[in-house]
């Protein structure tokens, strides 16, 4: 037995390994190991856990059933309120959630509660244990715009209440973010996301790839032509920012969306595929999200020396603590307090650099972040030649500009409500990245969830 | 899967296909474009719907050998499948948007260099069935590289035909013959649309600036998605910067920066060549050469 204050440590790939290839950066635990960090858990009454969980997955509840060797129940327990177990206990930000509140972070650190709902997924995956499809439907058809988190979610709850449920995908391939964005080396392709999609369609969920609603079809034509009582609206944000400072339309800058789309979903990164990447010798990442941190662990693993550039310090940046942690080890250099001014430009129209300020950090600004500043007169230059900006993506107005009646914020984000998904238009629903902007997985889920309720009183009431 | 129906080869290294997109068929408009995926490993390739069969929901492509993955699209035959065909995708014509009347009363004139006749086609064909001739312009580099000639002869009003060395009715550029329909023929013009090779709508338009003469061109930069999703497509028009697979690909073109789109469409130019090169060597090419990379 280990140290009860520490969680039992994970195996990982080895940095330097790693540094170089696309396989899952972390092993995960083995049944041994699981048993031991879920005897950790104090099984607290008024458990705290539940509440930083999005979805409320009665956690104290699935552990014990890890801590008795009970894992076909302990998946039992977490498949009430998660469809995508094995995503989230990967990707889930627990730090902030379930593990930020576990009682046993007070004194030391807290359960892992990330890596015990993996084991228990990805248990549940070697051992062919999968959902079941309703023995029959009710007849009433429901459409699912979106095949990411928040759509797979809605879908699946829909189907298991008996609906006959579509997804509609712009995409040649399912999954949304989890297959286009999130690197291989975090979360597998064809280990992980696929099986849970596959998990999705035995339960009786239609996918159908390459359909761009608004363009293709248009949600009206869903419900007046195509015979769909309702439509569920998970099209996520996936449109680029870019700064607007000069120089951003050279050659060699790309927005991450891009540079990770060629790596995970056209699988650039493997020769055998058509598409191209550019494989930098200097990269620079512009911001400090998880999605930065992908772009510059790709682009690392292609074989550049890559610079994260952030305007604000460490303390600020919104990446999961666990990707900075990896970030570093595998080599990525920060360049904190620093704002690009230029990118700089060689005759051909190529970037050979980019010149930046430093900043300081000043009176805390409405996010309650302290404000970076610039420090006159810090202007340098760097030498590179690859850009890639990540600044945060807003929805695609592709469907709400061809959607009467669907109303959209000021953010372009649809208006919906919080509790059932309803939008301005009756029928229609939606949730994820579509309504908050860019968020997380499992509020993804939560959403498509509570739509999936919303639907189903919306058309029992009918 | 997306069934070709049937495939032919127009010219040297230029290939039709009807494929079966029932989708796309219905919905799609004059102008805009597709994306067609061969296989599982294949790369997404945009390509204008050049015509579409709505009862039979088939679409029409044609396409041009210019590297790896056209090269390996132009073997496929009828009967094959491309595994995805995603659209139709962009911003249709704006003329189909105006009211009958109003677009009556206007001159239209349609330049189309090289492959660009294929785009330029379904819109002529639009407007013929709309009940408006239009002056169409068909710029190739010699004779054998012609293609449409009698669809757009169908559906034109007027059609100018030149080759670039003379080997077919009349000889030079496209822009000599705008030049010489406005300026000697005292032809007047209320709108142009141009499509073709990026290095020949750049001339189109300095010419017709200076001609005072509006102009559309149909943008084809480097995309992925197509779906506003990666930025890849972005160009400049006037001051601001665009997607062209969502705010375009139609563009108008005396605001259009094209030498920065021109620099853009050789981003992966080294990365091209090596594909092409592995393509055409197979495995015979072990690497050494010094030239492809193919040893690194
Ligand atoms: C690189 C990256 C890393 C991330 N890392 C994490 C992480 O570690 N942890 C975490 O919790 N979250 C992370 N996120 C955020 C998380 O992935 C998203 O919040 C989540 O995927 C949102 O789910 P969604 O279902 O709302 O939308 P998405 O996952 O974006 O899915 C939307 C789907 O809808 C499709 N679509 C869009 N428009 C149309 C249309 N008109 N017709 C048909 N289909 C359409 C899209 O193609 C897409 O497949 C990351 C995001 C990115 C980009
Ligand atoms: C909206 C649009 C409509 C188009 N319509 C047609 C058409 O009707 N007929 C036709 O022959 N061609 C058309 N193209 C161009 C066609 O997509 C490219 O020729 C094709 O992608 C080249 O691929 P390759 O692998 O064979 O050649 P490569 O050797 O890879 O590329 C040759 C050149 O083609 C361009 N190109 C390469 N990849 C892409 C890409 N993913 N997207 C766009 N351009 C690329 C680049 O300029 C490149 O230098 C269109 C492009 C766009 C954007
Ligand atoms: S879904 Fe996320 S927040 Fe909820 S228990 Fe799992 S890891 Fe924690
Ligand atoms: S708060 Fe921590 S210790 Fe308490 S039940 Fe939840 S996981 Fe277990
Ligand atoms: S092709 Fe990706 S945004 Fe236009
Ligand atoms: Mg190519």
């Amino acid at each position: 037995m280990g140290d009860v204050l520490k969680k039992v440590p994970v195996r990982e790939q080895d940095a330097k390994v790693r540094a170089t290839n696309f396989e899952e950066v972390c092993y995960g635990y083995n049944q041994e190991e699981a048993m031991e960090e879920a005897a950790r858990c104090i099984n607290c009454k008024n458990a705290k856990c539940i509440t930083g969980c999005p979805v409320a997955i009665n956690i104290p509840g699935f552990i014990h059933e890890v801590k008795e060797g009970n894992i076909e129940e302990a998946y039992k327990v977490i498949g009430k309120s998660s469809a995508l177990p094995a995503v989230c206990g990967r990707v889930c930000p627990q730090e902030s959630q379930c593990e930020g509140v576990c009682i046993r972070g007070i004194k030391g650190e807290p359960v892992s509660i990330g890596k015990l709902e993996r084991f228990v997924a990805d248990w549940a995956r070697e051992h062919g244990i999968s959902p079941e499809k309703p023995a029959s439907t009710n007849g009433k058809k429901v459409a699912v715009i979106g095949s990411g988190p928040a759509g797979l979610t809605c879908a699946g709850d829909l189907a298991k209440m008996g609906y006959e449920v579509t997804i509609f995908e712009a995409l040649h391939e399912p999954g949304g973010v989890l297959v286009y964005g999130i690197p291989e080396f975090r979360l597998p392709k064809k280990g992980v996301v696929a099986p849970e999609i596959e998990n999705v369609k035995k339960l009786g969920v239609k996918i159908e790839t390459n359909v761009v609603i608004g363009k293709s079809v248009t949600i009206d034509e869903l419900l007046n032509d195509e015979g769909f009582d309702a439509v569920f609206i998970g099209s996520g944000a996936g449109l680029p920012k870019f700064m607007g400072i000069p120089g951003e339309n050279a050659n060699g800058v790309f927005s991450a969306n891009e540079y990770l789309t060629r790596s995970n979903l056209m699988k650039a990164f493997d020769e055998n595929y058509d598409t191209p990447i550019m494989i930098g010798k200097k990269v620079a990442v512009v911001g400090g999200g998880n999605v930065a941190m992908d772009a510059a662990r790709t682009a690392l693993r292609l074989g550049a020396e890559v610079h994260i550039v952030y305007r604000r310090s460490e303390a600020e940046l919104p990446a999961r603590v666990e990707e900075v942690h990896h970030a570093k080890q595998e080599g990525i250099i920060f360049d904190l307090l620093t704002n690009p001014l230029e990118i700089l430009v060689d005759d051909n129209g190529w970037v050979r650099g980019m010149s930046c300020i430093k900043m300081e950090l000043g009176e805390p600004d409405e996010s309650g972040r302290r404000r970076p500043v610039e420090i006159k007169g810090s202007e340098f230059e760097i030498e590179l030649d690859t850009v890639i900006m990540s600044l945060g993506t807003s929805p695609n107005p592709l469907i709400s500009s061809t959607t009467k009646g669907l109303e959209t914020n000021r953010r372009k984000c649809i208006v919906a409500q919080e509790e059932n998904g309803a939008t301005t238009k009756e029928g229609v629903y939606a949730g994820g990245d579509a309504v908050t902007g860019a968020a997380t997985v499992i509020l993804a889920m939560g959403a498509g969830k509570s739509a999936a309720q919303g639907i189903d009183e919306f058309l029992n009431g009918k | 899967m997306y069934k070709i129906r049937k495939a032919e080869k127009l010219a040297e290294n230029i290939f039709l296909m009807d494929v079966e997109a029932p989708r796309i068929a219905k919905s799609c408009e004059p102008g805009q474009f597709l994306i067609v995926k061969m296989d599982e490993k294949g790369e997404r390739i945009p390509l204008t719907i050049c015509d579409y069969h709505r009862e039979d929901g088939t679409v029409t492509i044609v396409f041009q050998i210019v590297g790896a993955s056209t090269k390996k699209m132009a073997e496929l035959q009828a009967g094959d499948s491309f595994r995805d065909v995603i659209g139709p995708l962009g911003q249709a014509s704006e003329f189909i948007h105006e009211p009958a009347a109003e677009l009556k009363e206007k001159k239209y004139l349609f330049v189309a260099g090289g492959v660009g006749t294929a785009p330029v086609y379904p819109q002529v064909k639009w407007m013929k069935e709309n009940g408006i001739a239009v002056d169409v312009i068909v710029g190739a580099k010699t004779k054998d590289l012609l293609i449409l000639e009698d669809e757009m002869r169908a559906v034109a009003g007027n059609l100018y035909i030149t080759t670039d060395d003379g080997s077919y009715e009349r000889k030079g550029m496209v822009t000599e013959v705008i030049k010489d329909l406005v300026q000697n023929q005292g032809k007047h013009y209320d709108q142009v649309v141009a499509i073709g090779p990026m290095i020949m709508m750049k001339f189109v338009c300095l010419l017709t600036k200076e001609l005072g003469l509006p102009t559309i061109v149909s943008l084809n930069p480097i995309m992925v998605d197509g779906t506003g999703m990666c930025g890849a497509c972005r160009v400049t028009v006037g001051d601001q910067v665009k997607f062209a697979c969502v705010d375009g690909p139609e563009f108008d073109g005396h605001l259009v920066n094209f030498d920065e789109a021109m620099k853009r469409q050789t981003i992966y130019k080294t990365q091209e060549g090596r594909a092409m090169l592995k393509l055409q060597e197979g495995d015979t090419h072990h690497g050494g050469c010094g030239h492809c990379g193919g040893d690194e």
